[in-house]
């Protein structure tokens, strides 16, 4: 019977980690929603089975996304996931083939070599014991880039790596001595036995030669065990939760499940799985250009898991997308984000053992909403009745150039509009949103819903990407909603607005609430390109970085914006283009501080541009020159 | 000798010492840029709320400051958040940080428990 | 050591470099004067009539003019200083058109740019037809004649102060000074061509720190009857009449205030000149947070800087009025010469 005392940690540690793997699955499917779990359950017996297994091929054990964004980073991921998961296959296999019995114990494959100290001497047994050693030797090579990580970030091309609590350098402590004590403890049994492949055969004869390896060996498998044993019983209390979440997640995800609004066993999920890579903070821009460095979604989700106050957490962010965009689990880290806001601050409690396994589903109790309306003092209203509703939204009013454009591009267009806000108007409400006050936000969606709805306009007109964003998603109008880019660009292909080409060199600035926040990547460009010499710039569509201006974060104050509108205006202007377009007021008047070059929103650029007549009608004559200084004298 | 002037119309005055400072040193403490407001008004000039109702930050502020809040509690509420104030403050106080700040203040101070 | 033979290049022909010019010359030295337009003067040229006391600027041109021309001082007009070079004790002074002069010490006299109310987009300069600068102003007062951009009179014109100083969000967070006192004069000297326009000033506050300021701020109200409303202007549009519609709060009555105006006067601050830069960055000379040249010391060595024997007059270390850049010219050249006999101080 082989058997030895020592395996018992690593027993423990593997039938621990099974049972709680299972429990907890369990507990998430349960504390899902109707309609998720019919959805999980289609996911999980229907197509998306197959679909889930690759990804967790690709991303899981591969981790080709972290690959493709930084390489040496996802090399150290891959032969650590990878590396480890050849060797459990290729040990049970050969536990299989080779061992006294073909079902087998785990720790039977695990322990093989010191069960079976003389195998591998020849024939098949060797190239076999070679393959084992040369898996081995891949985790061992991230191992090595992993502990330089943690001591200069720069040698996987970060520029910080995620800070770490007690229980997590506990943890990776012992996960980092699981594999050089395989490695030590497989070498001295080489050693004594004279048997071991190009790695461990080296080192065995090699230690063999001036240490006592017969006596080292019995101490070093005890190590393999425990570390192997600590790690998997310290696992659920850890950032290594990643691993066996993220394969659940995955079957989640494919399922069509999202995280929605509120908090929920998906959202909780999501949390478990953020591995801390840290690419995020190596995205965010409060990151590198602000230097802020303590409230990106790594130690937001490492906030939530912990049970901390995160109100802080949460309010300081640019909510960009950058993150989402770049996180190789594709955990939807802004939603969580806003769930948090809306939740307000919440309690920090000590939580006994067993609650940190097994926590209660995440309920937070959100701040009591303000029973009276906050709103019921607007005006009623009796708006006029067109066709074509034109809502500057609030910042524009602050950047005047883009009124009086947007002024002659209707006119010269002929539509019959109205400008609905034209002596100021009532906010569109995403502001309130993005400060987690839902309640407040309704009342104005209402308001203005209202307004739209009573001049039976059939189109909708914005200025402002925030706006334009909320009336797309929580406006839930019948009106056809359009970013007066896309209203230009159809107005171009229509034929009713005639352009003559400027020959200007301009490169686009997408600001973050129309490109990554909607979508509308393209037809801004479309209408560059027609009327100017659109240049390319490093940082476009869903990779263009973010003003610094944004209305979401609360926190920051006006000298940390600027220092990421610099970095931007710089980065934009690097090619020293004419122009630096954008379609976003608040965008304009953050990068307009922050360079010399000339920032235009793209209305200004097709204003300029119209070659028909103008039809006077009250329109101030918009580009007044200016004189030359003059001698008086 | 008479009670006259300062005492005698009690709603009239500012009573500084007495008048509770807190929710002044709540938001003072969390973002010190309320500090630095020096009453220009342009907040209050271009605030959309300011539009259509008597709202005004810059008032709201100032009788924090001088702690005369039971004035400033249900105002504050009028605030739609839009930003307009924050972009125009020469002197980069975060004005929608205090708004919210305020808010939150309030809602904890068990007195003017919401 | 140094002789009287010593070179002093002055750059910058505006009030400090003519007076700092004109003094040393005639305490006996060569001074070469270099300025970039064709002709001297600097922004004194650009203004009607001088606080406090409203006289002609001509007069004090003159005086600018008699004082410069004297036989020790070499004139160079229409030549942009691109930078200067210190080599050992003396200086080498390079042009855009590739002329280098020797210098043995060297007074910036670069003076200042007016910050370009652009800028400011909410206010409307270069969008809107009659939103004006204080600058263009003086062009109108030089003619005799303010006239809307359609040639009518105006009824009701708007001063807003503080344009460009005061703001964090242009980057200018100091006081330009002299703003409100230049509102002030201007403000009367509309209603003296317009006897029946009503003028209001939008300020955050009225600072009238220098000799008879106080007294002309009083006038203003008395005789001319100017109105001054507290409240920072928020943002300028057009109305259907093509007038301009101004928002702000009247702070000291505690209401928001809507007002139609037939002009609108933006009070553009100082600023660093944009063609100091090269030069500060050549020589490396320490500028502060508002950009303007650093004195080695606040109180007893304003005039000087952080590289020896080179020199400041003027408005490039701070806004000054024409009267305290006479005097820091004059005290400039207490220095120059100290440091010329000493040979370093």
């Amino acid at each position: 019977m082989q058997f030895d005392i020592f395996i018992i940690p690593f027993n423990i540690g593997l039938y621990f980690i099974i049972f709680y793997a299972v429990v907890r699955s369990i507990r998430w499917f349960r504390d899902l929603s109707r309609s998720d779990k019919l959805r999980l359950q289609r996911g999980f017996f229907g197509t998306p089975f197959g679909q889930s297994i690759k990804e967790i091929f690709l991303e899981s054990l591969i981790h080709r996304k972290i690959l493709k964004t930084n390489f040496r980073l996802g090399y150290m991921h891959l032969s650590l996931a990878f590396g480890w998961f050849l060797l459990i296959f290729f040990g049970t296999i050969e536990a299989d083939i080779f061992g006294s019995k073909h079902l087998n114990a785990p720790y039977k494959a695990i322990f093989f070599k010191f069960f079976n100290p003389e195998h591998g001497r020849m024939g098949f047994e060797a190239v076999y014991s070679f393959w084992m050693d040369l898996i081995l030797a891949f985790i061992l090579s991230g191992l090595l880039l992993a502990l330089l990580k943690r001591l200069t970030p720069g040698v996987v091309g970060m520029k910080k790596t995620t800070k770490l609590k007690t229980l997590d350098k506990v943890a990776l402590t012992s996960l980092w001595l699981i594999f050089p004590s395989r490695l030590l403890a497989e070498s001295f049994t080489s050693g004594t036995y004279g048997t071991g492949s190009f790695l461990t055969g080296t080192l065995g004869s090699f230690f063999a030669s001036f240490l006592p390896v017969q006596e080292l060996a019995y101490p070093f498998w005890w190590l393999y065990s425990l570390s192997l044993g600590t790690f998997f019983v310290l696992l659920p209390l850890t950032r290594y939760m990643h691993i066996p979440t993220e394969i659940f997640l995955i079957f989640a995800k494919n399922s069509g499940i999202t995280t929605g609004d509120k908090l929920g066993a998906f959202s909780e999920m999501q949390t478990y799985s953020c591995s801390s890579c840290g690419i995020c903070i190596d995205a965010c821009q409060l990151n590198f250009s602000a230097g802020i460095n303590n409230i990106q979604s790594a130690y937001l989700m490492k906030g939530i898991r912990n049970n901390q106050d995160v109100s802080d957490i949460a309010f300081n962010c640019l909510m960009c997308g950058r993150c989402d965009q770049k996180c190789p689990v594709g955990i939807e880290l802004t939603p969580i984000r806003m769930i948090r806001r809306r939740a307000g601050e919440s309690t920090i409690s000590e939580k006994s053992i067993w609650k940190k396994y097994f926590p209660d589903r995440q309920i937070i109790p959100s701040a009591k909403p303000y029973i009276k309306p906050s709103y019921n003092w607007l005006p009623g209203t009796d708006p006029e009745k067109t066709d074509v509703l034109y809502f500057a939204g609030c910042m524009t009013h602050l950047t005047p150039a883009i009124i009086s454009s947007m002024k002659k591009i209707l006119e010269a267009s002929g539509v019959n509009y109205n400008f609905m806000d034209e002596k100021g108007g009532v906010c569109c409400g995403r502001p309130l949103m993005l400060a987690g006050q839902d309640k407040e936000a309704r009342e104005l969606i209402n308001y203005n819903s209202q307004l739209i709805w009573k001049s039976g306009a059939k189109t909708l007109v914005t200025s402002c990407p925030i706006c334009y964003k909320i009336f797309k998603e929580s406006y839930y109008l019948d009106v056809e909603v359009l970013h007066h880019t896309q209203f230009i660009k159809n107005l171009i292909e229509e034929g009713s607005l005639k352009l003559s080409f400027l020959r200007k060199r301009v490169t686009y600035h997408t600001p973050c609430d129309l490109g990554r926040g909607s979508g509308v990547y393209d037809e801004p460009k479309v209408v560059l390109n027609h009327v100017t010499r659109l240049q390319k710039s490093d940082f476009e569509d869903e990779n263009s970085l973010c003003c610094g201006g944004s209305l979401a974060n609360l926190k920051i104050s006006y000298r940390q914006k600027k220092m990421i509108a610099r970095d931007v205006a710089a980065e934009l202007t690097k090619n020293n283009p004419d122009i630096l377009a954008t379609s976003c007021p608040l965008c304009k008047k953050t990068l307009a501080a922050a360079t010399e070059t000339k920032v235009a929103d793209i209305a200004e650029i097709v204003a300029e541009a119209i070659v028909q007549p103008v039809l006077r009608k009250n329109i101030p004559d918009t580009f007044h020159r200016i004189k030359e200084p003059v001698n008086l004298i | 000798m008479g009670n006259f002037g300062f005492t005698l119309i009690k709603e009239r005055h500012i009573d500084f010492d007495a008048n509770d400072k807190s929710i002044a040193e709540y938001i003072s403490d969390r973002e010190p840029s309320f500090r630095i407001c020096i009453e220009c008004g342009c907040c209050s000039a271009t605030c959309t709320s300011g539009n259509f109702t008597p709202f005004s930050l810059r008032e709201l502020q100032i009788l924090l400051r001088r702690g005369e809040n039971n004035k400033v509690k249900d105002e504050i509420r009028k605030c739609m958040l839009c930003g307009k104030c924050t972009l125009v403050c020469p002197r980069g106080v975060n004005t929608r940080n205090i708004v919210m700040l305020a808010r939150e203040a309030f809602q904890k101070q068990e007195k003017y428990a919401v | 050591m140094f002789s009287m033979d010593g070179q002093i290049v002055i750059v910058g022909g505006g009030a400090a470099g003519m007076e700092s010019a004109g003094q040393l010359a005639r305490s006996g030295y060569h001074v070469t004067l270099i300025e970039k337009e064709t002709i001297t003067g600097g922004h004194v040229r650009n203004w009607y009539h001088l606080f406090p006391d409203r006289r002609d600027s001509r007069e004090v041109i003159k005086y600018f003019d008699d004082l410069i021309n004297h036989k020790n001082i070499t004139l160079l007009t229409g030549l942009k200083v691109e930078g200067i070079d210190k080599h050992g004790m003396s200086f080498i002074v390079n042009t855009n058109s590739g002329t280098e002069i020797k210098a043995d010490a060297v007074i910036l006299s670069t003076g200042f740019d007016l910050f370009k109310s652009e800028r400011k987009e909410e206010y409307g300069y270069g969008i809107y037809d009659n939103v004006i600068t204080s600058a263009d102003l003086e062009v109108m007062f030089r003619k005799g004649e303010i006239k809307l951009h359609n040639g009518v009179i105006p009824g009701k014109i708007g001063i807003i102060h503080c344009v460009g100083s005061r703001d964090e969000k242009v980057g200018n967070l100091y006081c330009s000074k002299l703003c409100c006192v230049t509102a002030v004069k201007q403000a009367m000297e509309i209603k003296e061509i317009l006897e029946n326009a009503r003028v209001f000033c939008f300020y955050m506050d009225i600072r009238m720190g220098g000799a008879l300021y106080e007294e002309l701020y009083r006038e203003s109200q008395e005789k001319y009857g100017i109105n001054y409303i507290r409240g920072k202007v928020s943002e300028v549009s057009v109305n259907i009449d093509n007038k301009l519609v101004i928002k702000a709060e009247d702070t000291l009555v505690g209401r928001p205030l809507k007002m139609e105006l037939d002009m609108l006067v933006l009070m553009a601050g100082m600023e660093m000149s944009e063609s100091s830069k090269s030069i500060s960055e050549s020589a490396g000379l320490a500028t502060g947070e508002n950009r303007f040249f650093s004195p080695a010391d606040h109180h007893f060595g304003s005039n000087k800087g952080n590289v020896e024997g080179v020199f400041y007059a003027g408005t490039c270390t701070a806004p000054m009025n024409i009267t305290e850049t006479i005097s820091h010219a004059r005290a400039v050249v207490s220095d120059v010469i100290g440091y010329m006999n000493n040979g370093d101080r």
